[in-house]
Formats: structure tokens, C-alpha cells, sequence
């Protein structure tokens, strides 16, 4: 059993007793627990069921390298899954529940999954769901999406509020182990900005753990005062709990702070982003215990030596009664003495090296602990909890057994190179540790091609205390120097070593371990992936690690391979018969550990989520019923819905509204660039298809743009206010693409023309003012002469409209008597109200974004987005008038000429009309006879715009047919999604006013 | 998340403040062109493991184009200069070719 030892715990505050819950039970921990720690202490190993198999399993590590306490935390809103316990705090109230078991903990259905794991082998999924195609469907699918799955995902949205921080430094040292308080101290005396990071809540490290002695005190005295030092230093700043998650190109790196998951609800955000651009970065970020492989060694109860070490020591939870030590160097003894310092017996230590160990292994003989050296595990003894283990010689033989009900394991350890490699700073292989560490010569560079992360300490490879402390301070001092801080006389903190006998790499033991031990010689505990599993991959021909990776799942998910990444690259390399560094690590990618996407998301949520953009006449629309339709950053009103009105009655009511008596638009999103300047004429007729350097002052013209593939990519009405000033409309969303554009052209390639441009959008307010009583609308407000032989069609003036400052254009996008006018925006709310007030007996009704696009169709008025989709021409669209041919040049004009724009069989536009007056279905697809290349029905046409016209009582449309106007009267099939075929004549596109007498009045 | 500095107003600005515009020096070819040209022009372009020529928008800063020789693997950013100019200026060449021994400008 586990327990809580009586005395002892330097985290924990035994006056301060917290309750909580694990699967609806409810526990006790301490103020400073973990939720790991207080499971133990609480007599709970087992904390959830593996990925595949559901086997039972328990905690391994103590801290973010975890891969089986994983937990649901939380309820409602407040719920999130898959959250460590080892990293966990502890706080009153927590709700805890573990994961992938069905129907409890306790008694897992999906363990049966365990009695055919020979029968689930790596790339099982690969091979079985091959064949038959519909047992996937109905048999395998439905079978997986039960069984595999780790938490539950939330069904709430997120009660807990986030943020993002913003931070430039010098040097940015990541871990607040001694190395990294050595390394924030020796670059901070440089006079540099430092900040450090430590992603737990308290500092030291291991170090703290072990009684290292540095400077002649108690690691946990020298790393308080250190702390003490850099706290009073103002070019310092210290957070706690805060994850170096990623480091990126250029110095940029993002720090993942938990501000308040130990004080949930209590107001301040739950997590918060740091966005650090630092010239300098220091990796401390220590190293990881390895397990070791051996037959049933992911049985609850057998966990990393330093774990055990760290429940005893931060927590006084003792993870058993009797404990074997496992071993193949001399680290894992410290922890057989610290449990016996604890009066807890230790049973055995087997260490695999013949030799045995150094200081420590004395120290431990002289404490009466047995020791086996040359040693092995055949076999751990027990199910859901340690029995015992099976001990023999390290070929196999001389199997004794020995009763314990715990495992303390060390296959020795890596060091932390996530960080310094995500930005692609290359590793180098340590025969002598059998580990992969920093290789100096090839950092991570930055924009002036110098590297700008530096690895320190244990992360490094530098393993024995005083080498941490003097690489540390070494690599501080010079991150320092390179972020622009002074050369200083300083030395690292001092520390003397133990003797220690050289680690012996161990991948798997017994040595030649056959099949059923090798079956149960888990790698990757989280994924259920065995050694005989990445034999099998590389048997199958998956040499590259990477390839291995996918094929048996090994390193994947929530804790990317933290603990089985090297051992089971080494069972890799000894299959291929090639060495470790040969065969290579998959790559690392940020985050270090999963970081919440809300921290990502951060403010950006809701209405902050994006800008939104509103015209002038916004919370009008609002106030009278605006059913809202979005148009790219801007809100329009789709139609203004009336009393009980359906949104298709109010459209309706709409047009004919304004085709009878008098319609109001907002037209204020409309883009409204100003280009002038000397070559603003020639500038224009480089950009629209049209000449518009002959456009007189006072009048307008209808003009297209085309990208330089010739495609048509922006339409609008030209209005030429003197001899070099034009102002330029565009669509609503294209008006901050569209300058863009005109700046490339203008700073790019002509950037010798004198011409300027200036998006006025937002400065005015429009309002289109549409139907047969306009005119006298406008007369009544007075102070222009509106007529039509002052004002004629595609003309406008500057005036004043009822004392509003108005220019106003004779333009009509709906083929009635209209009337454009802009006001400054400041006027736009007042000028519409005095619209729709001095209007009102006229019949005067706002109309709406889907009225415009029916009056639009009627009049077979193409729609940017509709009737083109990137590969349209203007000759497609029988737009040949608004190209002129006296231009020699023109953008897209030289790609209008090439053979695949001259094919005389491209498909043009055309109007369409359902035989029986149906709406065609939007998007739908014109068949003809035969097939394709591909053997599908050939296709010779497709629908581009249809509506509803109240107007003609019946379905109008415009699409691009294959010869479609040389085939007028013709009758095509449209297949719909529902079976029925639609039958349309092919027509002229204009459905309305052919000869355009309405809106010349 | 590159570190571009702007050669107009000076500022050394985040990747969040630009936004990219591909390959730069090209030469526009219009109506006349033969297809080969053209099809060059619109088309084709380098794609180098090393020195690349490229054009960047300061787009929310200062608002102005400039062009930028940059190293696709390592990310250096070798100089940045204005895009009024057919070919990079001086001191840039001398950046590049004294990181990058044997580079080439690109026909």
C-alpha cells in the first residue's frame, strides 16, 4: 500500500488538511500536495487505464513527464480533460475522475483488450481495417470509438478567463533548478533584463531532493537565498509556474503560465501566454529518469527511482511498505536511502553492472541494504498493484523471488533537449551517459545567423552538481555578453561530488529476453507500445525513426514520449543493427506539455474575438429589425424584417418596395479609394480593364480589375472629380485588398508615377436612395438641382442635400431611377433618419443586402464572389464593352491572350429559367451527355446566381455554360442534390428593363 | 516569427507586422511578350535551400513595401532595403557573399 509517512514532506503543511474528490470518493490531502501525491498518501495507485489495453495503471513520474495519471478535472464549464496529477496542485474542493475505463476503474470491460494483445500487434489498425470496406463501418469503428480515447472532451464552453502577456528581454533563462538560478544570476550581473521561468510552483530542482550541499549549505538554503539575490535585482523578473512551452524563430518564445489553477474561480485569469521576444535564451531545463524495460514493469507500483524519491522527500508519502530498487547507475541509490532514512525497508537493490556502484552504493551497503549486482527483473509479480518481482542474472538465469510492493526503477537520464532543439538546435550522443544532449557547435541561430539559445547544467550533459553549477554559470555569463551586458569577475556556486562508478546502458533485461517477457516490457506506457512491438515495425521495414513512430504510436499523444522516446529508439537501432545516433530522435515540437487552446485563444473570444466593423447607420439597423448577414469584417443587414415577417417575406416586401415606390440602402461599406496625383489617369488604365483617363470631371464609369493572370478580381463605378482626382469604388470586402493592390503597383513597379492613394472608406456614409419617387425624395430635401438635365444618368455633383454636406451620384446597381449620395460619416446616422422621416409618405423602406443581390440578377448585373470565382475572365462574362481596345496595355491584358483564354469553348454567362418557374438549386451543375476523362457524367455549365424574383413571380438565374450564348432557347438538365433534375431554358441575363429606360429617367 | 527591420521607418518588426509578397525582382512582362517570358513571369519562381531575394509588406507598421535577402534554411537575414531598385544594393551583395561564399545572384 501507499501512505503518508508521519513525519517530514518539505512541500506539504500538515495544519492545513484540504478535501477533495477522485471518482465521486472523497480524500484528504495537505496545502502544497499534488493531486498525485495525495492519491498516494490516500492509499490510490491506481489512477487510470491505458490507451489500448486498459490496463490498470499507476503513477510512474512525479512531474510533467507523466503518461498514466492523467485525469478529468472539473465539471460544466469548468471541465478539462487529460490534465496530469503530478503537475496538478492540490486545492480544496478539486474534482477529480479518472479516465478510459468503462464501467469503473476498478473493473474495466476493455481489459479484455489485454487477453488479445497478441492478436493487436504494432500497425494492427493498418492491417486488419484493410478488408472487408463496410466491417469498418459497422464492426472495427464502432469497436475502436468505444475503447480508444483518453479523457472526455468538455461539453461546455470555457467559464475560466485567459490572457496574453507581452515581454522583451535580454536573456530568458528557462528552469529554476540551481542550474537555472545559477545561469539567471551569473547573465543578470552582466547588467542585462533576465527573466526565469520555473514551471512549478517551487524552485530548486532535484537538487533540493537530494541534499546536495552547495556552498557549504543545504541546497534548499542556497536556493532561497539566490532567490532572495535575484528578487532584489531590478533587471530581474521571476515567474513561477510558468512553462517555457516553445522557443521559435528569431528569439521569439512563448511561456505558458498557470496563473490560477491552484486557486480556481477566485477572479484572477486561469492561464496567460507569455509572447517573449528574448536575445538570449538559457535552457536549464534539466534531464528526465529513463525507465527501465522488463516484463511487467508498467504494473501499478513500479515507478521512476526519482519519483519515489520525491513523493518521500517533497510529500512524505511513501509509494510502498517494501521497495526494490532497480538500477544501472548510481542516482537510483539515493533513493534506497532516502526510504530507508524514512525507516521504510528496502528489500533488494539489483543493480545491472557487474562492478556495482560508487559512493552511494557504499553508503547504501553500509545501511544493510542487499544488493545484486550483475542483476536483472524477470518478471514483476502482481495485477492491479506490485506483489512482488522476479530477480535472476542479468543472461536470465538464477531466478529467485522476492516479495515488495513497490519498484523503484533508473535506466538512467536524459537531458531536457526539447527546447534547445525546436528552433533546430542539433544533439550529439554521450556514450558515457547514454544520452542525447546539446550539441554546442550547432545552436539554434537568429536573424544575424548567430545562435541564441544555450543549454546549462544537467540539461546540457553536464551531470555531476559542481559541472552544473560552472556550465551554468558560464552559459549565463555568456548569454548575458551576447545579449550587450558587461564582462564581470563572477564564479559558480561551489559543490563537491560523490565518487560514482559509470553508467551501464540497459534497453531491455534480461539480456535476450524471449517473446512473453519482451511482450511485457513496456516502452510507452501511455500508448501501450511494447518492445516486441518496435521489433515488429522494424521486422516490417519501418527503418526511420519517424516511420516508427506512426507505425506503432510510440511517443505520441498527450506526453510526446517523454519517458519511453530513447529506450525505445535504442530497441530500434539494436533490430536495424545500428548505432543510436545513427538511427536519430523524431523531431521536437512545441509545447514542451499541452497548453489549454484557450491560453492560446487568450482575450480573442466572443465579441473580442475579431474587429467588427459598423456603419454609421449600424444601431439603426439594429433598432428596426436588421437581420444581420456578415460581409467581411462589416455586419449588413440581410432585410429588415417587419412584425411576424419570414426573412423571405421581408426580402420580397423589399424589392418590390423599392421597384414601386422608394428603397433606401446602406451602401456605406462600399470601398472608396482616392487616387490622384498627376498619373492618376495613367495609373487607372493600368489597373482597370477600361480607359479612364478619358472619363470627363463630373462623370462616372463602370470599370473592372483583373489580377495579371487576367482573372477577374474587383469591379466598381469610377467617379472623376477633377482633372487628376478619381475616386474609386470597390466591392465591401475587396476596398483594403484593392489599395493594397494599388500600393504594390505603385511602390513596386511604377514607382517613378506621381500618384497617391488614400482609402476613404470609413469617412463616409452612403445611402443608395432607389426606386420611381427618389428624385421627388430628394427635391424635398432641397438645395441641388436633381433633375435629369442637370444630373443625368452616370453623373454626379457636390452640394448640399437639406443642409447635409452631399456628393451625390446618378448610379443604379438595381436598374432603377437612383441616387448614390455620401455624407461625411460623422452625418450618416442624421442623414438617414431625415430620409426615412421626409420620405415616409413616398413609401420609403430600408432595403437589404439580399434585395440589392435580387434586383441586381434581374437586371443581369454580375456579383464579384458569385458570377466569378478566380478563373473567370471578363470575356467570360460577355463584359467585352468594359474592355477597351485602344489600351496597349492593361493589368491581366497580356494573359487574355493566351490560348486557354481564347478557347472559344469556355463557359460564358448566361440567364437561366426553370421551365416551371422552380428556383434552381445554387451551385448546381449543368450535365450533357457522355463522360469524362475520369468516367463521370461530362459537365458543360454551372449555376452562379438564383433567386427568387418578386418581381417576376417566378425563379431567375445566371450561370457559365459551355457556347452558352450561341445557344439561346436551348433546355439544360441540372441535376439537384435530391434526386430531381431541374430543366432551364438558357435566356439573356437580363430578366428586367432590356432597354434600362427605368433607371435613365 | 521572423525579425524583419524596416528600411523606411526603422523599426525592427515582428512577422505579426508584415505579411509576405514572394519572390522579388521580377520583371513584369506585358502584351507582346512571348509565352515563354510570361509564362516566367507568372509562374516560375526559385525556390532555394540558402540566399533568397524577397518582397515583404510592413503592412501594419508604416504600410510600405521593402525587399529582404534571407536565408530559407538558417532564417539570417542577411539585409533589408527599399523596393525602388532592380537589383539589391551593394552592401547587401557584401552581406550575402561574405556569409555565403560562391552565391550568386539569380539570372
Amino acid at each position: 500500500m501507499s501512505f503518508r509517512l508521519r513525519e517530514g514532506g518539505r512541500l506539504i503543511d500538515r495544519s492545513k488538511v484540504l478535501r477533495f474528490a477522485f471518482n465521486g470518493a472523497s480524500k484528504k490531502g495537505f496545502a502544497g500536495d499534488t493531486l498525485a501525491s495525495a492519491l498516494l498518501g490516500a492509499n490510490q495507485m491506481l489512477m487510470g487505464r491505458s490507451f489500448k489495453y486498459h490496463r490498470p495503471r499507476g503513477v510512474v513520474a512525479s512531474g510533467a513527464e507523466e503518461p498514466n495519471a492523467l485525469m478529468n478535472l472539473g465539471k460544466g464549464a469548468f471541465f478539462e480533460p487529460n490534465q496530469r496529477a503530478t503537475t496538478t496542485e492540490l486545492y480544496e474542493g478539486l474534482e477529480a475522475g479518472s479516465q478510459n475505463h468503462w464501467p469503473s476503474l476498478e473493473t474495466d470491460i476493455g481489459a479484455l483488450n489485454g487477453y488479445v494483445s497478441r492478436f493487436l500487434p504494432a500497425g494492427f489498425y493498418y492491417k486488419t481495417f484493410m478488408a472487408p470496406r463496410h466491417a469498418w463501418k459497422y464492426l472495427f469503428e464502432p469497436f475502436i470509438r468505444q475503447s480508444a480515447g483518453l479523457g472526455k472532451a468538455p461539453e461546455e464552453g470555457d467559464g475560466d478567463r485567459y490572457e496574453h502577456f507581452y515581454m522583451f528581454t535580454d536573456v530568458l533563462v528557462v528552469g529554476g533548478g540551481i542550474a537555472g538560478l545559477q545561469a539567471a544570476l551569473s547573465a543578470a550581473r552582466t547588467g542585462v533584463r533576465v527573466l526565469l521561468l520555473e514551471q512549478t510552483a517551487d524552485w530548486g530542482g532535484r537538487a533540493v531532493v537530494d541534499g546536495t550541499v552547495i556552498d557549504g549549505m543545504p541546497a534548499d538554503a542556497w536556493v532561497q537565498a539566490t532567490l532572495a539575490t535575484l528578487s532584489e535585482m531590478e533587471n530581474v523578473t521571476i515567474r513561477a509556474r510558468c512553462m517555457g512551452a516553445g522557443i521559435y524563430d528569431h528569439g521569439y518564445v512563448l511561456g505558458y503560465e498557470r496563473v490560477a489553477d491552484h486557486t480556481p474561480q477566485a477572479g484572477a485569469p486561469r492561464h496567460r501566454l507569455w509572447k517573449i521576444r528574448a536575445r538570449q535564451v538559457v535552457t536549464a531545463t534539466g534531464a528526465i529518469e529513463r525507465p527501465l524495460s522488463f516484463a511487467g514493469n508498467d504494473i501499478p507500483g513500479v515507478m521512476l527511482a526519482s519519483a519515489v524519491r520525491d513523493y518521500v522527500v517533497n510529500f512524505a508519502v511513501a509509494p510502498g511498505k517494501r521497495t526494490v530498487v532497480v538500477t544501472n547507475n548510481d542516482d537510483a541509490y539515493r533513493t534506497a536511502l532516502a526510504l530507508v532514512a524514512q525507516g521504510l525497508s528496502v528489500p533488494l537493490i539489483v543493480d545491472a553492472r557487474p562492478r556495482g556502484g560508487g559512493a552511494l552504493a557504499e553508503q547504501a551497503a553500509r545501511a544493510g541494504i542487499a544488493i545484486r549486482k550483475g542483476g536483472a527483473i524477470a518478471g514483476v509479480l502482481g495485477g492491479k498493484r506490485v506483489t512482488g518481482v522476479k530477480v535472476c542474472a542479468m543472461n536470465g538465469t538464477d531466478v529467485t523471488e522476492v516479495a515488495c510492493d513497490a519498484v523503484a526503477m533508473s535506466g538512467g537520464w536524459s537531458p531536457v533537449v526539447h527546447l534547445w532543439s525546436h528552433c533546430g538546435g542539433k544533439l550529439l550522443w554521450s556514450e558515457a551517459e547514454a544520452h542525447f544532449y546539446p550539441d554546442p557547435a550547432l545552436p539554434p541561430t537568429n536573424h544575424t545567423g548567430a545562435g541564441f539559445v544555450r543549454a546549462a547544467g544537467i540539461s546540457n550533459g553536464a551531470m555531476a552538481t559542481s559541472a552544473c553549477l560552472a556550465d551554468a554559470q558560464s552559459q549565463g555569463a555568456a548569454a548575458g555578453l551576447a545579449a550587450g551586458g558587461n564582462a564581470v569577475s563572477d564564479a559558480p556556486a561551489a559543490a563537491e561530488d560523490l565518487p560514482a562508478e559509470p553508467l551501464q546502458p540497459v534497453w531491455l533485461m534480461p539480456e535476450g529476453a524471449p517473446i512473453a517477457m519482451r511482450e511485457k516490457a513496456w516502452l510507452d506506457f501511455q500508448n501501450d507500445v511494447k518492445v516486441s512491438d518496435v521489433q515488429l515495425a522494424a521486422q516490417e521495414g519501418f527503418e526511420s525513426v519517424e516511420h516508427t513512430k506512426r507505425y506503432t504510436t510510440l511517443g505520441m499523444a498527450t506526453d510526446q514520449g517523454k519517458l519511453s522516446n530513447i529506450n525505445g529508439l535504442a530497441i530500434l537501432s539494436k533490430a536495424l543493427n545500428e548505432e543510436i545516433p545513427q538511427v536519430g530522435t523524431t523531431t521536437f515540437r512545441p509545447p514542451y506539455t499541452p497548453i489549454s487552446m484557450a491560453a492560446i485563444a487568450g482575450e480573442a473570444r466572443g465579441d473580442t474575438f475579431q474587429p467588427l466593423r459598423q456603419t454609421p447607420m449600424h444601431a439603426w439597423h439594429d433598432a428596426n429589425g436588421a437581420y444581420w448577414e456578415p460581409v467581411g469584417h462589416w455586419r449588413r443587414p440581410y432585410c429588415y424584417q417587419r412584425g411576424r415577417e419570414t426573412v423571405e417575406q421581408a426580402v420580397s416586401r423589399e424589392v418590390r418596395n423599392t421597384r414601386e415606390a422608394l428603397g433606401l440602402l446602406d451602401a456605406s461599406t462600399l470601398g472608396k479609394l482616392l487616387v490622384k496625383g498627376p498619373d492618376a489617369g495613367k495609373f487607372l488604365d493600368m489597373l482597370y480593364t477600361n480607359m479612364m483617363s478619358s472619363l470627363k470631371p463630373g462623370r462616372c464609369r463602370y470599370g473592372l480589375m483583373c489580377s495579371e493572370n487576367g482573372f477577374l478580381s474587383d469591379d466598381g463605378v469610377v467617379a472623376r472629380i477633377d482633372e487628376e482626382t478619381f475616386l474609386c469604388h470597390t466591392t465591401s470586402g475587396g476596398a483594403d485588398r484593392i489599395h493594397a493592390w494599388m500600393e504594390d503597383w505603385l511602390q513596386c513597379e511604377w514607382w517613378d508615377w506621381n500618384v497617391y492613394v488614400a482609402n476613404l472608406t470609413e469617412q463616409y456614409a452612403q445611402v443608395a436612395v432607389v426606386g420611381p419617387n427618389a428624385r421627388t425624395l430628394l427635391e424635398r430635401l432641397g438645395g441641388m438641382d436633381v433633375s435629369k438635365d442637370a444630373l443625368p444618368f452616370m453623373a454626379w455633383s457636390d452640394g448640399t442635400l437639406g443642409g447635409f454636406e452631399a456628393r451625390v451620384f446618378r448610379i443604379s446597381f438595381s436598374g432603377e431611377l437612383s441616387y448614390e449620395i455620401a455624407v461625411p460619416a460623422s452625418q450618416g446616422a442624421a442623414f438617414w433618419e431625415t430620409l426615412h422621416r421626409l420620405g415616409a409618405d413616398l413609401g420609403a423602406m430600408p432595403y437589404g443586402t439580399e434585395a440589392l443581390h435580387i434586383m441586381r440578377a434581374e437586371k443581369g448585373f454580375i456579383m464579384i464572389g458569385d458570377e466569378t470565382d478566380g478563373t473567370v475572365i471578363p470575356q467570360d462574362l460577355g463584359l467585352n464593352w468594359a474592355i477597351s481596345k485602344k489600351k496597349t496595355d492593361y493589368l491581366g491584358k497580356r494573359a487574355q491572350a493566351r490560348s486557354d483564354m481564347v478557347r472559344d469553348d469556355r463557359w460564358r454567362l448566361v440567364g437561366l429559367e426553370t421551365l416551371d418557374g422552380a428556383v434552381l438549386p445554387d451551385g448546381a451543375y449543368a450535365v450533357a451527355e457522355g463522360n469524362n476523362a475520369l468516367g463521370q457524367r461530362r459537365m458543360i455549365g454551372r449555376v452562379t446566381s438564383t433567386y427568387h424574383s418578386p418581381t417576376l413571380g417566378r425563379g431567375i438565374a445566371m450561370g457559365l455554360v459551355e457556347h452558352g450564348p450561341e445557344r439561346m432557347g436551348e433546355v439544360l438538365e441540372f441535376p439537384g442534390t435530391d434526386g430531381r433534375v431541374f430543366k432551364a431554358k438558357i435566356v439573356d441575363p437580363v430578366f428586367y428593363d432590356r432597354e434600362g429606360e427605368k433607371q435613365d429617367v | 516569427m521572423l525579425l524583419l527591420t524596416c528600411p523606411y521607418c526603422g523599426v525592427e518588426a515582428d512577422e505579426t507586422e508584415l505579411s509576405p509578397g514572394g519572390e522579388a525582382h521580377l520583371k513584369r512582362f506585358g502584351p507582346g511578350a512571348s509565352d515563354e517570358d510570361f509564362e516566367a513571369y507568372l509562374f516560375l519562381r526559385d525556390n532555394p535551400k540558402g540566399v533568397h531575394l524577397e518582397r515583404w509588406r510592413h503592412a501594419n507598421g508604416c504600410g510600405k513595401w521593402f525587399l529582404a535577402a534571407r536565408c530559407t534554411s538558417t532564417l539570417e537575414v542577411f539585409g533589408t532595403y527599399p523596393a525602388q531598385t532592380t537589383r539589391p544594393p551593394e552592401d547587401v551583395l557584401e552581406a550575402i557573399r561574405a556569409k555565403r561564399p560562391g552565391w550568386e545572384m539569380p539570372a
